[in-house]
């Protein structure tokens, strides 16, 4: 048995500047910016379990804090948690900050935390998260600022795990969520769905000194070029997610600036294993010969992308196995490996959607490089509307889209069990099933590693996806902006920019 | 008109506008089933899409349940049909909130888009129409074609982004998107709008310019005119009393069209000034799949497209006296 460890320590919390921050000076209160995201719908909300897409969990991190927050290493630092310890990744024990106010001044209690984990169970309230919320088998009072969280099986991320936006703290009983109760940076001054949301500084706030701003105001842009012209006419002061071929013109502007955060986005080929053709052992290493890594990184991306290595886990995480040899582009064993598989010559239609990032280019060049080896590609381009529940994973060859999730045994539980519904491939190996679970018990920190780093060598060996490259994600900001860098989550800081950030004179 | 009395000379006139009325309405049913059934068609629905990628087949068929999405096609039509004529839209299957609350919030901004934009168009085309049918074939004739014909033919989204690139991003005049806080000065809403309604007026301008040109000139070419001429009816007069009045007709039926256009037609300024509008709104409800909203907005541009033609068609019987014998 393990002795206790402490996972978090409150040594960590308060603002520590680190070398970047002296750097770029002083933070000066005040000031009102404006930032633009993507997603506008009827459907934007204030209640954390609902929360969907981007612009949500900025929205979502303006109001509310979570027990715990991601760091640049995608590590969990404390939040409204002063520490969370364990002895057996099964009971977790949360010890909560003294003083937080909720906006409306209600202090946190172990209550609200309570509350606010065990909602996600309740089918009524419809929870983003529930899936992941299954695990908690109870969590109770110990204290006015302690909490016990019993899970029904071992698993060592649970801080990471509760940094996420769903698992923002709201306070007990709360139902109605057409105002925001949190303990955010931001108070709420103003919300109307698919249009914008304006929140005010919250003077309160449970970390000294912060937020810098008087005032955000969210709205969103979907339409790319707008949201750079929108940026560059000075209209709004942060958008996110430019496109590579947007970030010269943004460069050329002598007032904005871009920040590139690299992350484990990935576009992949998706090649069901269920089907004759495209299960086969040696056409889908074929395939996976046949991506052009380095013209896809250059053409597509503009360099923004880091190579990946037709496995799901990024060079970022600290689980990544840096020692599996990179598979390069080689059409000679593309067609050395489709010759074996007898199947060169047949026809193949391959789906690609403007939903999966840049797939139709990349279609394009699999179909140019097929067709040199003697292999026919049908390239199909079907609307983004749609496709995510008509066309990925129910044609043999389709493109996915897959955002980074905050853990290795996320991205291995949601997209390449056995019987996960997101198993793009279709692909069944039971020792794989059998090595998450293993991981997921074991305390031992290096054990996992080396049970993770053996489970990259089998996706990459016979997975049926291939990952050609990791996409970087791209902010534009007006230079006067100060304080972002970079969390490998999501744009923007992981969407946690507002209270980081201030505006120079 | 229902409350002429038997005996007026308004007779003829209010039983053709009554027996439009009545066909308009019919052409709404129509609209409906048909609304409902190609709503029907998209693939996936509103369970799918708000659980997600990676939702289970039972999460989904609980929530189809609750939605009410489990029964038949044709009772859902029906109960539709009954509350939208009741004049509730209902429950929007997204947003959890009443479809007609998420409109009302909408509507106005549309309504405020397409007043500017035809306040802004209808006088210049009016101008345009006139000095171009006056100088037919003359060198001003010739020019105002070339430019109306181009003005017709450039895409919307391609001036939309010309515009944003001069106006926005290099000369820094006007702001790029169009955003509607509460309490803005005189100034500072023209400048809020300058550019949308600049963009759709361009294509309005122009068609409207056109038609109206083509109607005066078809009424210059009537001998009544020539026989004005000669009488020594001024140019000025012979214009805005004889010929306009009898050109009416034609020239209320393309402003109905440019007007029902401009009110559900204008998602494309819409998508590229971040305008919340009802066209958004509606590509929004079909993305989503709340099909009730989707079907409401639906109805009313349907609906508001037939009042404008049925108030053309009015305005055009009354200004011909041989359509008012009926």
């Amino acid at each position: 048995m393990l002795s206790r460890r402490v996972l978090l320590g409150s040594m960590a919390a308060g603002a520590v500047l680190s070398p970047a921050d002296q750097l770029i000076g002083k933070p000066r209160m005040g000031g009102r910016i404006r930032v633009a995201g993507i997603v506008a719908s009827t459907a934007d909300t204030l209640d954390p379990a609902k929360g969907g897409n981007s612009s949500d969990y900025m929205r979502l991190f303006l109001l509310y804090s979570g027990l715990t927050q991601f760091d640049g290493a995608l590590r969990a630092q404390p939040g409204l948690a002063e520490a969370i310890e364990t002895d057996d990744n099964i009971v977790w024990t949360i010890r909560l900050r003294r003083g937080v106010q909720f906006h409306n001044g209600k202090s946190l209690t172990a209550d609200d935390v309570v509350y606010s984990l065990m909602r996600h169970k309740d089918p009524a309230v419809g929870s983003k998260v529930k899936a992941v919320a299954e695990q908690f088998a109870g969590a109770r009072r110990v204290g006015p600022l302690e909490v016990e969280l019993r899970l029904n099986g071992p698993n060592p991320d649970i801080p990471i795990i509760l940094a996420q936006a769903q698992f923002v703290i709201v306070e007990n009983g709360r139902r109605d969520f057409s105002v925001a109760n949190g303990t955010g940076p931001f108070i709420l001054k103003a919300f109307a769905p698919g249009i914008r949301t304006i929140v005010r500084r919250n003077p309160n706030y449970w970390k000294p000194g912060k937020p810098y701003l008087d005032e955000i105001e969210l709205i969103a842009i979907p339409d790319e070029l707008s949201r750079v012209n929108a940026l560059l006419s000075g209209d709004v002061q942060m958008v996110i997610a430019v496109s590579p071929g947007s970030v010269k013109r943004v460069k050329a502007s002598s007032s904005h600036m871009i920040m590139e955060t690299k992350s484990g986005l990935y576009t992949d080929l998706v090649m069901r294993q269920d089907h004759p053709v495209t299960g086969n052992p040696d056409f889908v290493l074929g395939m996976k010969h046949l991506l052009d890594r380095d013209l896809i990184k250059r053409a597509l991306f503009r360099g923004y992308a880091t190579i990946a290595n037709d496995q799901p886990i990024s060079p970022l995480d600290p689980y990544f196995n840096p020692e599996i040899p990179q598979r390069a582009f080689d059409p000679e064993k593309a067609r050395f490996y489709l010759k074996r598989s007898g199947l060169l010559g047949t026809r193949l239609p391959v789906y690609v959607s403007p939903a999966a990032t840049l797939s139709v280019d990349m279609g394009s060049i699999l179909q140019e490089h097929a067709a040199q080896i003697g292999l026919k590609l049908a390239v199909n381009r079907v609307p983004s509307d749609g496709y995510w529940s008509t066309h990925w994973m129910r044609h043999p060859l389709t493109f996915g889209n897959i955002n980074q999730r905050p853990t290795t045994d996320l991205m291995f539980s949601l997209f390449f069990q056995s019987k996960a519904t997101e198993n793009e491939a279709g692909w069944k190996n039971p020792k794989f099933d059998k090595m998450l679970i293993e991981a997921r018990q074991t305390g031992d920190v290096a054990l996992r590693k080396a049970i993770y780093g053996e489970m990259q060598w089998m996706i990459h060996r016979t997975g049926g996806v291939g990952i050609p490259v990791f996409i970087s994600l791209l902010d534009g900001y007006d230079r006067r902006i100060r304080g972002l860098q970079p969390v490998p989550l999501g744009g923007l800081m992981g969407y946690t920019f507002g209270e980081h950030v201030w505006l120079d004179a | 008109m229902s409350g002429v009395s038997p005996v007026s000379p308004w007779r003829g006139p209010a039983k053709l506008v009554a027996k439009r009325t009545g066909l308009a309405l019919v052409t709404l049913a129509l609209v409906s089933a048909v609304i409902f059934t190609i709503s029907g068609l998209l693939p996936g629905d509103a369970a799918q899409e708000l659980l997600g990628q990676g939702a289970t087949p039972e999460q989904i068929a609980a929530l189809r349940q609750e939605m009410g999405l489990d029964r038949p096609a044709l009772v859902r039509y029906f109960e539709w049909l009954a509350s939208i004529v009741a004049g509730d839209p209902g429950q929007s299957l997204v947003a959890n909130k009443p479809v007609a609350e998420i409109i009302s919030e909408r509507l106005p901004n549309t309504l405020i888009l397409a007043g500017l934009t035809t306040l802004f168009s209808v006088p210049i085309a009016f101008l345009v129409g006139i000095w171009s049918a006056i100088t037919r074939g003359r060198a001003a004739d010739r020019a105002l074609n070339v430019m109306t014909l181009a003005m017709v033919a450039l895409p919307e989204f391609l001036v939309a982004t010309i515009a944003v690139l001069i106006f926005s991003v290099k000369l820094l005049w006007l702001p790029s998107i169009t955003i509607v806080p509460q309490d803005l000065t005189l100034w500072e809403f023209l400048r809020a709008y300058a550019m949308p309604v600049l963009v759709l007026g361009v294509g309005v301008i122009a068609q409207l310019g056109r038609m109206i040109r083509a109607a005066i000139i078809a009424e210059l070419d009537r001998p009544y005119v020539e026989m004005a001429r000669l009488k020594g009816v001024s140019q000025s007069r012979l214009i805005f009393r004889h010929v306009l009045p009898n050109a009416v007709g034609p020239i209320v039926n393309a402003m109905a069209l440019s007007l029902s256009y401009l009110f559900g037609g204008a998602i494309i300024v819409e998508t590229i000034f971040s305008y919340p509008g009802l066209a958004s709104l509606m590509v929004n409800a079909v993305t989503s799949r709340d099909m009730p909203l989707l079907q409401a907005c639906a109805m009313i541009f349907c609906a508001a497209y037939l009042l404008l033609v049925l108030i053309a068609d009015t305005v055009a019987i009354l200004a011909n006296p041989r359509l008012r014998q009926g």
